[in-house]
C-alpha cells in the first residue's frame, strides 16, 4: 500500500529544476493587461478629491477605474460585505486600495498607480486595543463569553490567584510567493480565474458576484501556491475580482500580482491579541478556575475575524482541564489592515495565554514548570496503547538528529505515578462543554522528557546559569492540543473526482488545494492504495471548480481528512464497479475480488491493473466517479460555546532550550526535540516536513517576527528588510523531531490525523524557555511578552533583576 | 563601443540591446525569455528566490537576479535554475539531494536555494548556513534543505559547472559606453558627468529602480575597473579598492582583524556581499552601515578622487550629516587603507534577526590598554546617529584610567552624552542607547575571558 510511505512531493523534482508552474509563470497571450492598485495614505477618513489624470496619461496605461466610476463597487468580503474592492470615498486603513490601473505591463502599472493626487480630510484613527475599547469599535454588539462551572467561587477559594497580561503581535505571511491572479475571458462572458488561492470556490463565488453572471460562467483553477499559512484563504478575492473587471470591460486577459510592499501594506495578517488572566491554583499548581479576557485588532473589516477569535477562545484550555472557566472575547475594530486567518486561526494566540498562565504558576509557587503543565493535564485516555511500527530512521544531518520514530507501547496511561488525580467524575470536558476522550499527552509528555533528558538538563542548566554572569540559558516543555474541524460545521465537506482510464491511468481530482503541504501526494497514496496501485499510476490535477464544485476552503488543518475521505470514495465506487464486473466475469463474488501490488486478483486469476481497466471499458462499466465526505458527529453552537465543534484533538509536544545575552538580549534557540502525534501517519516525511517548518515558523512568531505600526497607523514593517522571518540559521541548532504513531481513535482516513497547524504551537516552548532564562536573571516575575524580541528580552531580564 | 550587452545565458552565448540600463536579470529572464524558473519573491535582495549563479574569469558565485541590471552582466555568464541540470536534463547533485530530502515544500523559494547551493557545491563551501542566510524558506524550517546540502556536498562538480568559467574568456564583448575600465577612465567620465549615478554592486542603488520606481540616467557601471578591485597588504597596512566585493574583503580582514570578518560574515548576505562593495557600502553615506563603524574603529583613511585631483581623509570625516558626505560633485572613492596595528577590534552587531538583517545597533570597538591602563579607545557605532559616529564622551572617560570594570561603567554613564539615537522599526531609542553602552561591558567581559557570545553556547 502506498499510504504510510515517506515518499517524496509529488512536485520536487519540478521544484528542483524550475519547472513547477505558479499563476505568475503561465504564459499569456500578447494582450494581457497587467493592473495594480493605488493606495491610500491615510489610516481614516475621506477622499475629498482625487486626479487621477496623470494616472491616465502614464505610458502603457490602458484603464483606470476608482470607486466613484462604479455603479455599484464589488465586494470582497468572506463573511459580511463590508469590503470594497475600491474605497467608496470612505478610508479605513493606509494602504486600501482606491482606484486601480491596468497597464500594458506589471511595471508601467506599478510607475502609473503612483501619479495619483488624492487629497483626503483626515479622521483620528483607531489603532490600538485601548482605542478601540475607548471608543467600543467592535464587530458584534457585545463581547463574546464562554463559561463553565462557577468561575467566581473557584476564584474565590483558590489558595492562590495568579494574574497578568500578556500581548502578543500578530504575523505576517510572507508567503513566498505574493498574491496573484489572472483571468481569461471566454466567450459569452465566461471567465477562466488562474488564482493563488487556498480558496477557489470562494473566487468563484465572488468574481461572480462582482460580474452578475452565476457561478456555472467562472471557473477557477488552481495548481499550486508559493505557501499560504491562511493568507490567501480570503485576501486573493480582491486581485481575482479586479482582473475579471478589467478583463470584463475590454475583453482582453488580465494579471495582477502584488508588489511584495503592496502585498504587506494591504493584504490581512495573524490577529494581535492581548490576554488578561486570572487564575485560580491550589498548592499543588493544580487549576480550581481560570478567567480569560481576550482583546484582539482585527482591523477595519470583519472577514474571518469571528471564527478566528472563537478558536482563540476554544483553545483557551490547551491541554489543561479547567474545573471552572470564563472566556471573555473582544473583537475590536481597527484602523488597520483587515487582519485574517493564518496558520492556527486563533488557537495559537488562545493557546500562548494559557501557556503563559502555566509558567507565571510555576513561578509563583517555585515549581517546575512542567510539573504545573502535568500536573493540569486532562485525563489520558483510556485503552489501548500507542502501537509499536519502527518507520526506519531517516538521513542525519549535521546536529539535527532526525529521526521518523513511533509509539511507545509504554506509554503511561492515567492513573499512572506521574499523572494527576481525578478531578471530577466521569469525563472532563473542555471549557465549551465537550468531552476530552482522546488525550493522550501525558504519555507523550512522559515519553518526550525522558528521550530529550528534560529533568537532566534542567538541573544542568541551573548550575550552569549561577556560574555566568553574561549568558543564561533556559529550558521548557510545552504541549499541544488542536481541535480538528471547521468551526463553521458546515464547511466540514468535500468531494473528489476520479477517472481511470482505459489503459489504467487514473486522474485524480478533489477541492483540496496544494500550498507546499503535501496534500495531493498524500491524497494519491489513498487513491493509489484503494486501487493497489503505485502512485505513479495517479495523475495529480490542478483544483479545478469545474471538476469539484462548492468545496471549502483548505484550511484548518483539514485537506487530508476532507479530500481523502472524498477521493476514497470515489475510488471504491471506482473498484466496487470494476470488482462486479470482473467477478461476474470470473463467476465469483465481487467481496472476493482484490486490488494489490497492481494487480487485481479475481478468483484464481491475477489481471494487470491496466488489463482490468480494459476489460471494463469494454464490458461498458463506467470508471469515472465522485465521491463525497461530511465529518459526522460534530454539532456547535458558537453563540452558547456548546457543543462538540471538533472530530478529534491532535497532539504533540516540544522541548526547547535556550540562551539568551542579558547585555543585549539577543538569544539562539540551541535544542528542541518534539514528538507529534499523527496518527497513523499517511506519509511520515511529508508529516515531518509539516512539523519542523510549523514549528519554526511558530518560533518566529514569538521571536524576531515583529510588525510595527507608526502613529499615523502606517505598517512600517513592510518589506523582508525590516520584517524577519526566521533565516536558516535560525532553526534550533540541535532538532529532533519523531511521530508518535499511533492509530487515531476516530474514524479518519487510514486513522491519520491532521497535521498543518498543531505544530506550529509548539513554537511556544521557545517562548516559554526565553521565559525560563530570563527568571534567571533576578527573583521577579519577568513577564516576558511577545514577540520576545531581544529588546522584548532585555525588558524581561531589568523586571527579573528589579 | 556598443550598447548590446553579451553573456551566456545557460551555457549559450546571448547579445541583448534595446534594453534600459537598469533593467533587472530577473525581469528579462521571466519577462522576454520565459524563464520562469527564477522567482520575484522580494524584488529587493532580501529573499533569495531570485538567486542565479554568475561566472566570471574569478569564478562562480549567487548574487541576486532582482537587483542585478542586465549591464552588470557584459562579458560573463549566468546559470538560472534551468541552467543548472545537465545537457541531458540530468538533476545536479543539490537537485537531486534537495528532492531525496523533502528540501521543498511550496517549492518558490527552491529555484533560489537551488542555485545557492549549486553555486557553493562548486565553490566547495559547506557552512550553509552562511550559504543560505539570503535565502528565506517559509515553509521547512530549513532543516531538511540543509540535509539535502550536506549529502550533496560528497558528490563531484558536474562537469557542465565546470564550462562557464573558460567559456567566459572567450566571450567576445564590446565594452560597454558607460562601464569605465578604469579608475582614470572614471574619473573624465564622471567630471564629465557629476549628476550621474555611479553603480558598482546594485545592492542598494537596485531599490531605487525596483522599489522607488526611479529613472536613474545617465549611470555608469564600475564593475570594469579593475585597478578598483585590488587589495594589496605593505607595512602602512591594507589597502583596499573601492569596488572590492564584501565577499573578497573578509578573507583579507580575517587574519587581521577575526572580529570584523566575523561582522562581515552577518554582513547582508551570500548573494548580497557577492555583489556589494566596500566604496558602495561608505559612498551612500547610509547611518547604518555595517563597515564604516569597524572601519572608522580601525582608523581608516578614505580616498576620494575628482579629476585628476586625488585627496585622502580621516573616514570618519567623510560623514558631515544625515544624507551629507564630504564628497563634491563628480569626486567619487577610490579606496580605504587601514592602518596596520595590533588587533583590539571587537564588532557587534545587534539586530531584529541574527543573519541578513540591518543592524539596530552596530558597535565597533577597539580599546587599547598598556599596564592595565587604558591608552586608547575608539568606540564607533552605527545605527545611533545620523551619521556613523564615535562615543567622543565615553573614549575620554576610559582614556588613562584603570581597565576595570568600574572605569567601563564610568564610561558606560557618558554614552548619554553622546548619543541621542532615534526610535524605529528596529529598535526603541531607550534599548539602542543602553546595548550601545552594554556593548562596552561586553567588550571588557570578552577581554576577561568572560563568557558573552550566544553563539558559542551549544545544548
Amino acid at each position: 500500500m502506498s499510504v504510510r510511505k515517506p515518499l517524496p512531493h509529488d512536485a520536487a523534482p519540478l521544484h528542483v529544476t524550475g519547472q513547477a508552474r505558479y499563476v505568475d509563470d503561465i504564459p499569456v497571450p500578447a494582450n494581457c493587461l497587467h493592473l495594480a492598485f493605488g493606495m491610500s495614505e491615510i489610516a481614516h477618513g475621506r477622499i475629498t478629491s482625487m486626479d487621477l489624470d496623470a494616472v491616465r496619461a502614464a505610458p502603457g496605461v490602458v484603464v483606470v477605474v476608482a470607486g466613484g466610476d462604479l455603479d455599484e463597487i464589488p465586494d470582497c468580503s468572506p463573511s459580511a460585505h463590508d469590503e470594497p474592492l475600491l474605497s467608496d470615498g470612505s478610508i479605513h486603513y493606509l494602504g486600501q486600495p482606491l482606484f486601480l490601473v491596468a497597464a500594458t505591463s506589471h511595471l508601467a502599472a506599478r510607475k502609473a498607480a503612483r501619479l495619483a493626487k488624492v487629497e483626503y480630510e483626515e479622521l483620528e484613527p483607531i489603532l490600538t486595543i485601548g482605542q478601540a475599547l475607548a471608543a467600543n469599535a467592535r464587530f458584534e454588539d457585545g463581547p463574546r463569553i464562554y463559561e463553565k462551572g462557577d468561575i467566581d467561587t473557584a476564584l474565590s477559594r483558590a489558595t492562590h490567584i495568579v494574574e497578568g497580561r500578556i500581548e502578543m503581535g500578530g504575523q505576517e505571511h510572507f508567503y513566498l510567493e505574493g498574491q496573484a491572479a489572472l483571468v481569461l475571458p471566454q466567450e459569452g462572458g465566461d471567465m477562466v480565474v488562474h488564482c493563488s488561492t487556498q480558496h477557489p470556490s470562494e473566487i468563484q463565488h465572488k468574481v461572480a458576484h462582482a460580474l452578475h453572471r452565476p457561478m456555472n460562467a467562472v471557473r477557477v483553477e488552481v495548481r499550486r501556491m508559493g505557501g499560504g499559512f491562511g493568507g490567501k484563504e480570503s485576501q486573493g478575492n480582491h486581485l481575482a475580482i479586479a482582473c475579471a473587471m478589467v478583463a470584463d470591460r475590454t475583453g482582453r486577459p488580465a494579471k495582477m500580482r502584488y508588489d511584495r510592499d503592496d502585498d504587506m501594506m494591504i493584504t490581512g495578517k495573524r490577529h494581535d491579541f492581548r490576554i488578561d488572566y486570572r487564575a485560580g491554583v491550589d498548592m499543588h499548581g493544580r487549576l480550581t478556575g481560570v478567567e480569560f479576557n481576550q482583546m484582539t485588532r482585527c482591523g477595519w473589516a470583519m472577514d474571518l475575524s469571528l471564527p478566528v477569535a472563537d478558536r482563540a477562545m476554544l483553545h483557551a484550555d490547551n491541554a489543561y482541564h479547567l474545573p471552572a472557566a470564563r472566556i471573555t472575547s473582544h473583537r475590536l475594530r481597527t484602523n488597520t489592515q483587515s487582519a485574517t486567518a493564518y496558520r492556527g486561526f486563533g488557537g495559537p494566540q488562545g493557546v500562548l495565554g494559557i501557556e503563559r498562565v502555566m509558567d507565571h504558576i510555576a513561578h509563583v509557587l517555585g515549581l517546575d514548570p512542567l510539573e504545573v503543565r502535568k500536573a493540569n493535564y486532562y485525563a489520558e485516555m483510556g485503552g489501548k496503547p500507542g502501537v509499536n511500527v519502527e518507520e526506519g530512521v531517516a538521513a542525519t544531518g549535521a546536529g539535527t538528529a532526525h529521526k521518523i520514530s513511533s509509539g511507545t507501547g509504554q506509554a503511561t496511561r492515567f492513573g499512572g505515578a506521574h499523572s494527576p488525580e481525578p478531578m471530577e467524575q466521569g469525563q472532563q470536558t473542555t471549557p465549551y462543554h465537550m468531552p476530552v476522550t482522546d488525550f493522550l499527552l501525558t504519555g507523550l509528555t512522559e515519553r518526550l522528557a525522558e528521550s530529550c533528558d528534560y529533568a537532566g538538563r534542567r538541573t544542568a542548566i541551573a548550575a550552569w546559569n549561577a556560574s555566568q554572569p553574561v549568558l543564561k540559558r533556559g529550558i521548557a516543555l510545552t504541549p499541544v492540543k488542536f481541535g480538528i474541524s471547521f468551526t463553521l460545521t458546515h464547511l466540514n465537506q468535500a468531494g473528489a473526482l476520479v477517472h481511470v482510464y482505459q489503459d489504467g491511468s487514473i486522474h485524480l481530482n478533489h477541492g483540496g488545494t496544494e500550498m507546499g503541504q503535501g496534500l495531493f501526494q498524500k491524497v494519491a497514496q489513498v487513491a493509489a492504495s484503494r486501487f493497489g496501485v503505485s502512485p505513479e499510476k495517479v495523475k495529480i490535477t490542478a483544483t479545478d471548480t469545474g471538476k469539484v464544485p462548492n468545496t471549502s476552503a483548505t484550511a484548518a488543518s483539514s485537506g487530508s481528512d476532507l479530500n481523502g475521505m472524498a477521493a476514497k470514495a470515489a475510488c471504491d465506487t471506482i473498484r466496487d464497479r470494476m470488482a462486479a464486473f470482473l467477478a461476474m466475469e470470473h463467476q465469483a463474488e465481487p467481496a472476493s475480488v482484490r486490488f494489490v501490488d497492481g494487480q487485481v486478483h479475481v478468483g484464481a486469476e491475477a489481471i494487470p491493473f491496466e488489463e482490468a481497466a480494459a476489460r471494463a471499458y469494454a464490458g461498458r462499466v463506467s470508471l469515472s466517479a465522485t465521491g463525497f465526505y461530511k465529518t459526522p458527529d460534530i454539532e456547535w453552537d458558537r453563540i452558547a460555546g456548546r457543543g462538540r465543534p471538533f472530530f478529534y484533538f491532535a497532539q504533540g509536544a516540544a522541548c526547547s532550550e535556550v540562551v539568551i545575552d542579558t547585555l543585549t538580549g539577543e538569544n539562539r534557540i540551541l535544542r528542541t526535540d518534539i514528538l507529534h502525534d499523527c496518527g497513523s501517519s499517511l506519509n511520515p516525511s511529508l508529516d515531518i516536513g509539516q512539523i519542523e517548518g510549523g514549528f519554526v515558523q511558530g518560533a518566529g512568531w514569538l521571536t524576531t517576527e515583529e510588525l510595527v505600526w507608526d502613529d499615523k497607523g502606517r505598517l512600517r514593517t513592510h518589506a523582508p528588510s525590516t520584517y524577519k522571518i526566521p533565516a536558516c540559521s535560525d532553526r534550533p541548532r540541535v532538532f529532533n523531531v519523531a511521530l508518535w504513531d499511533a492509530p487515531n481513535p476516530a474514524e479518519t482516513i487510514y486513522r491519520s490525523k491532521a497535521v498543518g497547524e498543531p505544530p506550529f504551537m509548539l513554537g511556544i516552548s521557545v517562548f516559554s524557555a526565553l521565559s525560563e532564562a530570563v527568571a534567571a536573571c533576578g527573583p521577579n516575575y519577568a513577564d516576558l511578552q511577545a514577540p520576545a524580541t531581544a529588546e522584548a528580552v532585555l525588558a524581561a531580564v531589568k523586571r527579573a533583576r528589579g | 563601443m556598443t550598447d548590446e550587452v553579451s553573456f551566456l545565458l545557460n551555457g549559450v552565448p546571448v547579445r541583448v540591446s534595446d534594453q534600459p540600463a537598469t533593467r533587472t536579470l530577473l525581469d528579462w529572464l521571466r519577462d522576454d525569455r520565459g524563464l520562469t524558473g527564477t522567482k520575484e519573491g522580494c524584488n529587493e535582495g532580501d529573499c533569495g528566490a531570485c538567486t542565479v549563479v554568475v561566472t566570471d574569469a574569478d569564478g562562480s558565485r549567487a548574487v541576486n537576479g532582482c537587483i542585478l541590471f542586465l549591464p552588470q552582466l557584459n562579458g560573463k555568464a549566468v546559470r538560472t535554475v534551468e541552467g543548472l541540470s545537465g545537457p541531458d536534463g540530468e538533476m545536479h547533485p543539490v537537485q537531486a539531494a534537495m528532492v531525496d530530502h523533502h528540501g521543498s515544500q511550496c517549492g518558490f523559494c527552491t529555484p533560489g536555494i537551488v542555485a545557492s547551493l549549486a553555486a557553493a557545491h562548486t565553490n566547495g563551501e559547506t557552512a550553509f548556513d552562511d550559504v543560505l542566510a539570503g535565502n528565506l524558506c517559509r515553509c521547512t524550517g530549513y532543516a531538511p534543505i540543509i540535509r539535502a546540502a550536506e549529502a550533496a556536498a560528497s558528490e563531484p562538480v558536474p562537469d557542465w559547472m565546470q564550462t562557464d568559467r573558460a567559456a567566459v574568456t572567450a566571450l567576445d564583448a564590446a565594452p560597454l559606453p558607460f562601464a569605465p575600465s578604469s579608475s582614470d577612465d572614471l574619473a573624465t567620465w564622471y567630471a564629465a558627468n557629476p549628476d550621474a549615478t555611479l553603480i558598482a554592486g546594485a545592492t542598494d542603488v537596485g531599490l531605487w529602480v525596483t522599489k522607488m520606481l526611479r529613472d536613474l540616467a545617465p549611470v555608469a557601471f564600475l564593475g570594469g575597473c579593475a585597478d578598483l578591485k585590488t587589495i594589496s597588504a605593505d607595512a602602512a597596512g591594507l589597502h583596499v579598492g573601492a569596488m572590492v566585493t564584501l565577499a573578497d574583503l573578509l578573507p583579507a580582514i580575517a587574519p587581521r582583524h577575526p572580529s570584523f570578518a566575523e561582522m562581515l560574515r552577518r554582513f547582508a548576505s551570500t548573494q548580497v556581499r557577492n555583489a556589494a562593495t566596500i566604496g558602495g557600502n561608505i559612498a551612500n553615506g547610509s547611518p547604518i552601515g555595517d563597515a564604516p563603524p569597524a572601519l572608522i574603529a580601525l582608523g581608516a583613511e578614505l580616498h576620494l578622487r575628482k579629476g585628476d585631483t586625488s585627496r585622502t581623509i580621516p573616514l570618519e570625516s567623510f560623514f558631515l550629516d544625515y544624507g551629507k558626505q564630504d564628497r563634491a560633485s563628480g569626486e567619487f572613492v577610490e579606496g580605504i587603507t587601514i592602518p596596520a596595528q595590533a588587533d583590539r577590534l571587537r564588532c557587534y552587531k545587534l539586530s531584529k534577526r541574527f543573519d541578513q538583517d540591518i543592524s539596530a545597533v552596530c558597535g565597533c570597538l577597539s580599546v587599547t590598554v598598556e599596564n592595565g591602563t587604558v591608552t586608547g579607545a575608539k568606540l564607533a557605532y552605527g545605527g545611533m546617529a545620523g551619521t556613523p559616529k564615535r562615543a567622543a564622551n565615553a573614549e575620554t572617560v576610559l582614556i588613562g584610567q584603570p581597565w576595570t570594570e568600574t572605569t567601563v561603567r564610568d564610561a558606560m554613564a557618558a554614552y548619554g552624552q553622546d548619543f541621542t539615537p532615534l526610535t524605529d522599526m528596529r529598535a526603541s531609542a531607550a534599548y539602542r542607547l543602553e546595548t550601545a553602552a552594554n556593548m562596552l561591558l561586553r567588550y571588557f567581559h570578552e577581554d576577561q575571558g568572560v563568557a558573552s557570545n550566544v553563539l558559542e553556547v551549544s545544548a
